[in-house]
């Protein structure tokens, strides 16, 4: 117990927090944007692996960070547009082309790694993001800009899907596409923008971890992570502010449990703790997402002209 | 002033011509009438006025425009606009959301949600049209969502507005409202497009009046010189065939038990909002009770406890006098027999053939099956004496289902029913969306039953039909029934304030009383 309270107070514990909500942060934006639109996007995990080789790949190639992030955002939306052409336009089954994409896109960019470094024992190293010493704000100070990045892109969501008339038609797509149809808005185009933008922040989620995190490249090392932000969206209630929150908590338990593993020593097995983020995930989202009002169409193929 | 010509519109379907050759004109003030059976191709043709389908020949003209096809936001921004008979409204948005969607351009950077705000009220006012704003549309009733649908034409500028088959979701106090505010509409100058296939609705809102049977234009002309048995044989093509007269000479023995009892039932529907509260009622043999009301007010949630299919929290239902488990396979065996609302996803399974689902329910019985395995000779041979005892017209009874057209489906749906001599028929909207023909059939199909002793409970939200039918009639509102009471005692305001809701606090006082 005491070893929790001091957690709380340790600066250092608040900064693993952030650090691990991040790629999370975006990833649920990401998925909350496609959802909101009516089109579940089980690419996710895939397209954070892609994001996190792309991201990593054009850095070490001699492009800035930013560089690096804008790749892995240009292939993120690459790979949501194509699950946009898959479920909008034609349409397929969202489950069978989400994982379909998680499949062809992790595979894609584990072989191309494995071409392109073909003898290498230890991953190669790029210089990752530094941290804001200059932002006068004690644990963000302590973070890389995408960290703020991800905050900041939390309320300028919100307004665009709050404030404007395109927040306005996005969600009326994914509650009733024949509403927009009836006026006269193209639900194709309605639908597939979104996705592609979504899947550009999934895309931005992984290159957080080459970029940011861990400064290199390895394989799983999304490691479920992009499954985890489509349980967060549920425990969102598909809306900015609780993804932000829901995101923070899963962070801080994981960060409690890597804590609390060393500070528990021996006395149970590692594995407890690694499952205790997931079990209490498991438990918030029973409790939360009983009541949760899923966007109506979500899932829900639209054809013109029919009903 | 012509404010909508129709010039010369045709449209296929594959096989089926929906619209051929139609012509209309629109003038500015005036009501017109589009009369016609299900299937006879008016949606269609408003859908392409709309800019929904595109026609494959003919054109159409709004104030001398001519409408570039399949472009909706054109039809809009000429001052067209529709209310659709499925409304489409977005469930949880608010109302000045679904108001506002696709009136603002898409690039905007921020919403006007003020002067929004601000104009809809105005209109709201001036047509008497009031609306919580920011209500949610899911909790609004049926009649207040196709006010916002109308205030949502009326807020694009609408000067023609397309009504499709406005009336058969309101009670009849709502239709006579509604019918108010059309005359307003018109008389500040809007044109009114009015979609039915209701003689007396169109009778007394329409100027003039258009007929459409089997997609080509079969009349037109003013209301003066229609009258309804014209207008009758226009939509169908020959003379509606009366009613044959209820066989009353075979008494059925009077029994003291009802053969359904329901005893304060309450139950919950997987969705929440909905749900049974207290319901009691019996049917007893040879009668058809009705059960009327608005969609959604709980009808079809009785229909799935008495079918077995809903989970009773609450009290007691006797069939017999007898409490049986409710389950499905309980009631078939008992002799429960039931014509579900949903004919083509619950009534029958689309994919298998004719013969397959006329011995669905009873697939276990001996004549059917033996050791587990079908007998298909004895099932074919059902099949088709079925199909011919119930006039079910088909190519072969190796066909799937899903070829027939909805009269045939039911018709077979309530032949295979019929054919077991049920002690109780259940039948939920039995002849929703059917042409005359089929309707006129299947209501004397279950009045022949009654004079055989079966009990009836009809569930219906249409009042002719109730009253054709039934001998006795409760009302349903948001999940309570009130008292079922001879079809004598009851009128058509009456049952409309039922319908409302407003029967409780009226039986209230009869028990204070």
């Amino acid at each position: 117990m005491n070893e929790l309270l001091s957690l709380l107070v340790d600066s250092s514990f608040w900064v693993a927090v952030l650090r691990i909500a991040t790629p999370l942060i975006f990833g649920t934006l990401g998925v909350l944007l496609c959802e909101r639109a009516g089109v579940l996007n089980l690419g996710i995990e895939g397209i954070m692996v892609a994001g996190a080789f792309i991201g990593w790949l054009t850095v070490h190639s001699g492009a800035g960070l930013w560089g690096g992030v804008l790749a892995a955002a240009f292939v993120g939306g690459l790979l949501g547009a194509l699950h946009a052409l898959l479920v909008v336009r034609l349409p397929l089954s969202q489950h069978v082309a989400g994982l379909g994409i998680t499949l062809f896109a992790t595979s894609l960019s584990y072989f191309a790694y494995r071409v392109l470094f073909p003898k290498v024992d230890s991953p190669p190293k790029i210089e990752a993001f530094s941290e804001m010493s200059w932002l006068p704000i004690p644990v963000l100070a302590e973070q890389t800009p995408l960290t703020l990045l991800a905050v900041l892109l939390v309320p300028a969501i919100w307004y665009v899907l709050y404030r404007t008339p395109l927040g306005l038609a996005l969600r009326a797509v994914g509650e009733s596409p024949h509403a927009v149809e009836a006026q006269g808005i193209d639900v194709v185009r309605l639908r597939s923008g979104p996705v592609i933008a979504g899947s550009a922040l999934m895309g931005v989620a992984g290159s957080f971890l080459t970029l940011a995190a861990f400064n290199s490249f390895f394989f799983n090392m999304v490691n479920g992570r992009g499954w985890i932000c489509v349980a967060l969206v549920v425990f969102a209630s598909w809306r900015p502010g609780k993804a932000l929150i829901g995101a923070l908590l899963f962070a801080f338990f994981d960060a409690a449990q890597l804590r609390l593993q060393q500070a528990g020593g021996g006395l149970l097995p590692y594995q407890l703790y690694l499952m205790l983020p997931y079990v209490l995930s498991i438990v918030a989202l029973v409790l939360v997402a009983r009541k949760a009002a899923y966007p109506q169409a979500l899932m829900k193929p639209y054809v013109k002209g029919t009903r | 002033m012509t404010v909508l010509s129709i010039n010369n519109i045709s449209k296929r379907f594959d096989d089926l011509i929906a619209n051929d050759d139609v012509s209309l004109t629109l003038a500015k003030g005036e009501v017109l009438a589009l009369l016609g059976e299900n299937g006879a191709g008016k949606s269609t043709l408003m859908n392409i006025l709309f800019g929904h389908y595109v026609a494959d020949s003919g054109s159409i003209s709004v104030f001398g425009e001519t409408l570039p096809p399949g472009d909706t936001r054109a039809a809009i921004a000429r001052g067209v606009g529709m209310v659709h008979q499925h409304f489409t409204l977005a469930d949880n948005l608010s109302v000045i959301d679904n108001v506002m969607l696709g009136t603002e351009s898409i690039l905007r950077p921020f919403a006007s949600r003020a002067a929004a705000a601000e104009r809809l009220q105005a209109l709201a006012e001036r047509f008497g049209l009031q609306i919580d704003q920011n209500a949610l549309v899911r909790f609004l009733s049926v009649g207040e969502k196709q006010r916002v649908e109308i205030l949502k034409a009326l807020y694009r500028g609408a000067k023609i507005l397309i009504l499709d088959e406005p009336t058969s979701v309101l009670t009849p106090q709502e239709v006579a409202q509604l019918f108010a505010t059309l005359k307003q509409l018109v008389a500040e100058g809007l044109s009114i497009v009015f979609i039915s296939h209701k003689l007396d609705e169109v009778l007394a809102i329409a100027h003039r009046i258009a007929v459409l049977r089997a997609g080509k234009l079969v009349f037109e002309g003013g209301t003066k010189d229609a009258t309804k048995a014209a207008l009758a044989r226009a939509m169908i093509g020959r003379d509606v065939e009366a009613l044959p007269s209820v066989v009353t000479s075979v008494q059925p023995e009077r029994i003291d038990q009802p053969v359904l009892a329901l005893e304060s039932v309450s139950a919950h529907a997987d969705d929440a909002r909905l749900k049974l509260d207290g319901v009691s009622l019996d049917v007893r043999v040879g009668e058809i009770v009705a059960i009327a009301g608005v969609s959604g007010n709980g009808q079809s949630l009785l229909a799935d406890v008495v079918f077995g299919v809903a989970h009773v929290e609450q009290g007691r239902v006797l069939l017999r006098g007898k409490a049986l488990p409710l389950r499905a396979r309980a009631m078939i065996v008992h002799g429960v027999a039931r014509i579900p609302e949903d004919r083509q996803h619950v009534g029958s399974v689309s994919d298998l053939s004719v013969w397959e689902n006329a011995i669905l329910p009873r697939v276990n019985d001996a004549r059917f099956s033996e050791w587990g395995v079908i007998n298909s000779r004895a099932s074919r041979a059902h099949a088709s004496a079925l199909v011919k005892s119930f006039d079910v017209r088909l190519a072969s009874i190796e066909q799937p289902i899903r070829a027939l057209s909805g009269g045939n489906i039911q018709k077979l749906i309530l032949g295979r029913e019929l054919s077991e001599a049920p002690t109780l028929i259940i039948a939920a909207q039995p002849t929703w969306g059917l042409d005359v023909g089929a309707v006129s059939f299947i209501h004397s199909q279950l009045r022949n039953a009654t004079a055989r002793g079966t009990a009836v409970l009809l569930i219906s939200e249409d009042l002719d039909e109730v009253f054709a039918l039934a001998d006795r009639i409760a009302v349903m509102s948001k999940g309570r029934l009130s008292q079922a009471r001879a079809a004598s005692e009851w009128t058509m305001e009456s049952i409309g304030l039922a319908m409302a809701g407003e029967v409780d606090a009226r039986s209230r006082e009869h028990r204070a009383a």
